[in-house]
């Protein structure tokens, strides 16, 4: 294990928040630490994910695609064939069953292309929890179809119009309530960052990712990956499928950062390659911040990448050399997008898009004989009306 | 001894409790909100926090999250921070910097307590630093005498308020309720329990925040506090305002009642 039981990963992770949360982050360490080693809980959890996410999820080899990458060998673990359309049903119902243990009927959480925010609705439907979704202003005009869904599924959206109006003043919102209802409220927090024991905690609901796809490996092709690559925005999707392959040194992982416009232009969501350390949310870990501390706005084509903190274990995991985090731009997601359209018939979420751009080079980097194991964390019905548009699609 | 342990000294001599007013630094302009910590102080307050504006502050109501808004649309940086607490001093009264952590971390955190002492500033209070994430504050403070303020609020734990307490100098900041900053039509009574609490554990002064912006609301924290602290109600008069000179005129009269409700 990597982190001690205060929440560090080396100098990043811990607890920087206001003392009114401390009480809830204990009860909420306790109870996860209690339903990890409660075969009752584990039982239902896998129950459901067997009879209601569609776990496991297959891996698919993508070969049309992998000429374009060098030839290696390419494989998909299949997130997006869950339940809601991506990797985060896996981290909501774990969750949502901690919130039904800790007594607790009221969910909170913040959204901000939707993903998260619908997931987190259906799990409040499945379980009869009441669910209030934050969402920044500009995300519920640019994702007003998430926005019904949810609320189809009997969700409350509240726009939120402080700030950039985005994911990171959705979190502020959703943390100011938690402060406010914390004894009848869990905030279900949707990525591997925030305070101790969230990184841990929703890590531990995505390893089921991993797990399955290092097994499913070993099946199809008879050895581990030479590297497993995901997108990172918070990085929920990408500690998933990396952390059980974390003592496999002979396998590289390497996470995708949205890099915007580029890098060097500012205008980016790479939090890693791009960032310094600081505090954000809760959480020591890299961070887009100007010289007083204040938080920069990210910008991406994607907005479940649109975020300018990251998890605390990827910034560990980088700075020990254990994994390796690039950026790819939006028009390089944008044509890995429609290469995987076109040559595999699979719409990718505009997130994953930017693993795949990484897989083209990593694959011409290392050759045919190269395998390559690429967390598909969502699929893109979503994400049509921005493609549309960036392709020039008349709708 | 910093100026704030002394100000407790006197306001407990006096049997009265002390005054502390908030405003965040840049807000509405630099140079107005060293004019509004002037009429804070012309109208009886006793101690000043200024405020480090911050992009995400999860502790705060909507009063205050716009004052930091305006204020970061200005520019104001960490040097305008330390000028007005510098300002502050000036005028005669105790003045602690509040802020959120990263701005602390991102300007250097030996530098940033060393900058508080050398412009005269008694402490900080630190709102989302918890004590386990506090060693490497804990010796800045102790090398640069300054005090370290923490929050604590109703829902800390028996077992976890002497591990805070025990960490705060100049005064114990009490919570008085469950939420952020904000005016609220009473104080609840959460407060009162809160204090009897830190009571049995230290002798360091306690103050309460959040939700107290009237006089009566004031009178009533001064009978069990050493210290009511005021920040919302202050910004409404500036931001209510259809100018400055009136804003500074209501913000002298608020401090003028507030400061007769703390004389119990």
């Amino acid at each position: 294990m990597i982190e001690n039981f205060l929440g560090h990963f080396g100098p990043y992770g811990g607890r920087f928040v206001p003392e009114a949360l401390i009480n809830a982050l204990e009860e909420l360490t306790l109870a996860h630490e209690s339903a990890k080693s409660d075969p009752k809980f584990q039982r239902e959890l896998s129950e459901l994910h067997r009879t209601y996410t569609g776990r496991p999820s297959i891996i698919t080899e993508v070969k049309r695609f992998a000429e374009h990458a060098g030839g290696a060998r390419i494989f998909l673990k299949r997130e997006d064939l869950n339940h809601t359309g991506s990797h985060k049903i896996n981290n909501v119902l774990g969750q949502a069953l901690l919130t039904k243990r800790m007594g607790k009927k009221r969910i909170i959480a913040e959204t901000g292309a939707g993903q998260h925010g619908v997931a987190s609705a259906t799990a409040a439907a499945l379980m009869g929890l009441e669910c209030v979704v934050y969402m920044g202003e500009e995300d519920t005009k640019r994702q007003s179809l998430n926005v019904a869904r949810m609320k189809l599924l009997g969700a409350e959206v509240v726009p939120v119009t402080q700030g950039s109006k985005t994911l990171k003043d959705a979190i502020n919102e959703a943390m100011r309530d938690w402060v406010t209802n914390v004894e009848t409220t869990h905030y279900l927090l949707g990525t591997v960052a925030g305070p101790h024991p969230f990184p841990t905690m929703v890590r531990d609901f995505h390893r089921v990712i991993g797990v399955e796809a290092r097994a499913q490996m070993l099946e199809e092709v008879g050895r581990l990956p030479d590297a497993v690559l995901a997108c990172v925005g918070g990085g929920s999707n990408a500690i998933g499928i990396f952390h059980p392959f974390i003592d496999d040194k002979e396998v590289r992982l390497i996470g995708l950062e949205a890099g915007g416009s580029g890098v060097a232009s500012g205008k980016h969501a790479a939090t890693i390659s791009g960032g310094t350390p600081g505090v954000l949310h809760g959480t020591r870990t890299y961070v887009l911040q100007d010289e007083n501390g204040q938080t920069v706005e990210s910008h991406s084509i994607s907005a479940g990448l649109d975020y300018p903190g990251v998890g605390p274990e990827h910034a560990y995991l980088n700075d020990i050399g254990r994994a390796e985090y690039r950026a790819i731009t939006d028009d390089e997601a944008m044509s890995a997008f429609k290469l995987l359209c076109e040559t595999e018939g699979i719409i990718p979420a505009i997130e994953t898009a930017h693993a795949l751009a990484g897989a083209i080079d990593i694959g011409k980097e290392l050759g045919s004989d190269a395998i390559l194991l690429i967390n598909l964390s969502g699929r893109g019905d979503k994400d049509v009306q921005t493609a549309a548009d960036y392709f020039g699609i008349p709708l | 001894m910093t100026q704030l342990s002394e100000l407790f000294i006197k306001t407990r001599a006096q049997n009265r409790a002390a005054l502390i007013g908030y405003v965040p630094a840049g807000f509405p302009t630099k140079a107005e909100c060293i004019a509004t910590i002037k009429a804070m102080v012309a109208g009886g307050v006793d101690a000043i926090e200024v405020g480090y504006p911050y992009s995400d502050p999860v502790m705060d109501g909507p009063i205050i999250q716009a004052a930091a808004e305006l204020s970061l649309s200005n520019g104001t940086s960490a040097q305008d921070v330390f000028d007005t607490l510098e300002a502050a001093v000036s005028f005669g009264v105790p003045a602690v910097v509040m802020t959120y952590w990263n701005p602390i971390e991102r300007f250097g955190v030996a530098k940033f307590a060393a900058e508080i002492a050398k412009r005269g500033g008694s402490g900080v209070i630190t709102p989302d630093l918890t004590v386990e994430e506090s060693a490497t504050w804990k010796s800045a403070c102790e090398q640069s005498d300054i005090n370290r303020i923490y929050v604590v609020a109703p829902s800390t734990t028996e077992v976890r308020l002497p591990q805070v307490v025990s960490q705060c100098s100049g005064f114990v900041y009490a919570a008085s309720l469950m939420g952020v900053t904000g005016t609220r039509t009473s104080v609840s009574g959460n407060a009162k329990s809160l204090v009897e609490r830190i009571r049995t554990q230290t002798d360091t002064p306690v103050s309460v925040g959040l939700g107290v912006s009237t006089k009566e609301q004031a009178s009533e924290v001064a009978k069990y506090a050493d210290g009511v602290i005021v920040g919302s109600a202050f910004i409404k008069q500036l931001q209510e305002s259809s100018s400055i000179q009136e804003g500074l005129a209501k913000v002298e009269a608020l401090a003028k009642e507030l400061s007769e409700g703390v004389r119990r």
